[in-house]
């Protein structure tokens, strides 16, 4: 099959089409505006619709318009514009509407800067707009955006979707539908809340994606996504080449959490490092799943500077001596 | 094979491209390779680099802490570059361009006046990057020069297409360049 060698950004672009996109609405921001780029040409070749908004804000309800009559709708942006979509994007889990939003986090807070971070874990998995709800979280970061590797698309697989029986798509020959987001009765609004706490739960039954690698029996597990995940499997390779037993789980959905895995291979290992380009935001799910039974340890690098395998193999090998763990070249 | 090379110069010397073409040609010949960018408010005239990763295996960090390869372009990135290189390693100056070799005493030094090459035997000095990455490939046949040709014709389409030729032939140059010193019995140089 053939290979392209792609950056990150182009490659959900051109998965986003080849998973039948209808439409693109989105406003620039570096480190994703080749997604834009990208779209601008290649969705009106397929006859889809691609616009550049006047601003985030309005991109994200252009993204609520689309969705709520049927179409399959992306927007992208990065850290401060994706603070900007938050009012949409709560809106439109109340109003249980399907869309994609892809954040290629950047250094924050405030304009921060350009360069790759995962300080938005917090942003994006506990919620980031107002309200009781979660959103399917994975996980790529500015990094991964801007480099290129070989990308190989096969032809993508669906099982048929159900029908949209809510989309107002034009009432002619049926009864009326509508699309909210409020419910001014609390008896009601319980009711909603209730609805969308069974679908969540249900994202947490089916949609929990994670890779394990490394050492079948480690002393030490190992936990990072994104751009981390990719250190971390140079640093698993290179202790086992000094005699280190390490292994590593890469959560792919942040939400829902792969914490099972996680406290299983946590307590066979019996001791973590959470390993995140931002001061600790993982690290409180990594705790919540290992439930307080071996220690958890911590190294994360903010700012858009990314921790490099000597530096994290120094901190795994300092984690392995104090706890008294003897390896076969004995250091 | 694993091999991690840092190209860095000038912003317009078109080093991201070098990098591109190296990566492409890796991926052309059957390697898991990798490209990560500098990237940021930088321009003609500032910095770039970028990373190139070749390897036989699945590549894990994108980022090299100490390269194979290092190839630089301008004084600057010799100096912020030239001291990562890994023992043993090679570094690659634009001599046209950079004085002196850096403090590295332990790599090997290949030094290519990349700018003159360009201007008198391509006739373009724009076609520097390819002057340089000729000699690296002849000198480190890191990729087949067959798949540095498929790569520029992959990456060069469309209404590029008229610039193949002219990279085609700034390779060449490069690569006649290090057969030239070779013939004429010029040794590695150790550094100075």
């Amino acid at each position: 099959m053939k290979r392209i060698l792609m950056k990150g950004n182009e490659a959900i672009a051109e998965a986003a089409v080849r998973a039948g996109c209808d439409l693109y609405f989105g406003y620039p921001i570096t480190p994703q505006t080749e997604i834009s780029e990208y779209l601008s040409s290649r969705l009106p070749e397929e006859g889809k619709v691609f616009l550049q908004a006047e601003s985030e804000i309005a991109a994200i309800y252009m993204v609520y318009g689309a969705a709520a009559v049927g179409k399959r709708v992306l927007t992208s942006s990065s850290g401060p514009g994706i603070s900007l979509k938050q009012e949409g994007i709560s809106y439109l889990v109340s109003a249980e509407l399907p869309a994609v939003i892809v954040n290629m986090s950047r250094g924050g807070p405030g304009l921060g800067n350009i360069q790759p971070s995962q300080s938005d874990y917090f942003q994006a998995v506990k919620g980031g707009g107002h309200g009781d709800y979660k959103t399917i979280v994975l996980a790529p970061d500015g990094m991964l955006g801007q480099m290129m590797e070989p990308v190989v698309f096969t032809e993508p697989q669906f099982d048929p979707l159900p029908p949209k029986d809510w989309a107002v798509s034009g009432k002619e020959g049926r009864k009326r539908r509508f699309i909210i987001c409020f419910a001014l009765d609390p008896q009601e609004l319980e009711k909603v809340n209730q609805a969308l706490q069974e679908k969540f739960r249900a994202m947490e039954r089916n949609e929990i994606r994670y890779e394990i690698f490394g050492d079948e029996h480690p002393d030490l597990l190992l936990v990072g996504y994104g751009t981390v995940a990719r250190i971390l499997k140079s640093v698993v390779r290179e202790g086992a080449r000094k005699g280190l037993r390490l292994a590593l789980v890469r959560p792919i959905t942040l939400y829902p959490f792969p914490s099972a895995v996680m406290k299983e291979k946590a307590v066979q290992a019996g001791r973590v490092i959470d390993v995140e380009m931002n001061h600790g935001q993982m690290l409180e799910d990594v705790r919540l799943a290992v439930e307080g039974r071996v220690p958890v340890h911590f190294y994360g690098r903010s700012g858009g500077m990314i921790p490099t395998v000597e530096d994290t193999l120094q901190k795994v090998m300092d984690i392995l001596s104090r706890e008294g763990v003897k390896h076969e070249n004995g250091i | 094979m694993h091999v991690e090379t840092v190209i860095a110069g000038f912003g317009g010397q078109g080093i991201l491209f070098l990098g591109r073409v190296l990566a492409t040609a890796g991926m052309i010949g059957g390697y898991h390779v990798s490209w990560y960018p500098s990237y940021g408010p930088e321009m003609r005239g500032g910095t770039a680099n970028c990373t190139v990763i070749l390897s036989d295996q699945e590549i894990g960090s994108t980022i090299s802490d100490h390269p194979d390869i290092v190839v630089v372009t301008n004084q600057p990135a010799l100096l912020r570059f030239g001291p990562l290189v890994k023992e043993e390693g090679l570094l690659v100056i634009n001599s046209s361009l950079v004085r002196g070799t850096g403090h590295c005493p332990t790599v090997e030094v290949l030094n290519v006046p990349g700018n003159e090459i360009a201007g008198a035997m391509v006739g373009d000095p724009r076609t520097l990057n390819m002057v340089i990455l000729g000699a690296l490939v002849a000198h480190r046949p890191l990729v087949w020069e067959e798949d540095m040709r498929l790569a520029l014709e992959e990456i060069l389409s469309g209404k590029k297409r008229e610039l193949i030729e002219i990279n085609f032939q700034a390779l060449d140059a490069g690569k006649k360049f290090i057969r030239e010193r070779r013939d004429a019995g010029v040794s590695e140089r150790p550094n100075e």
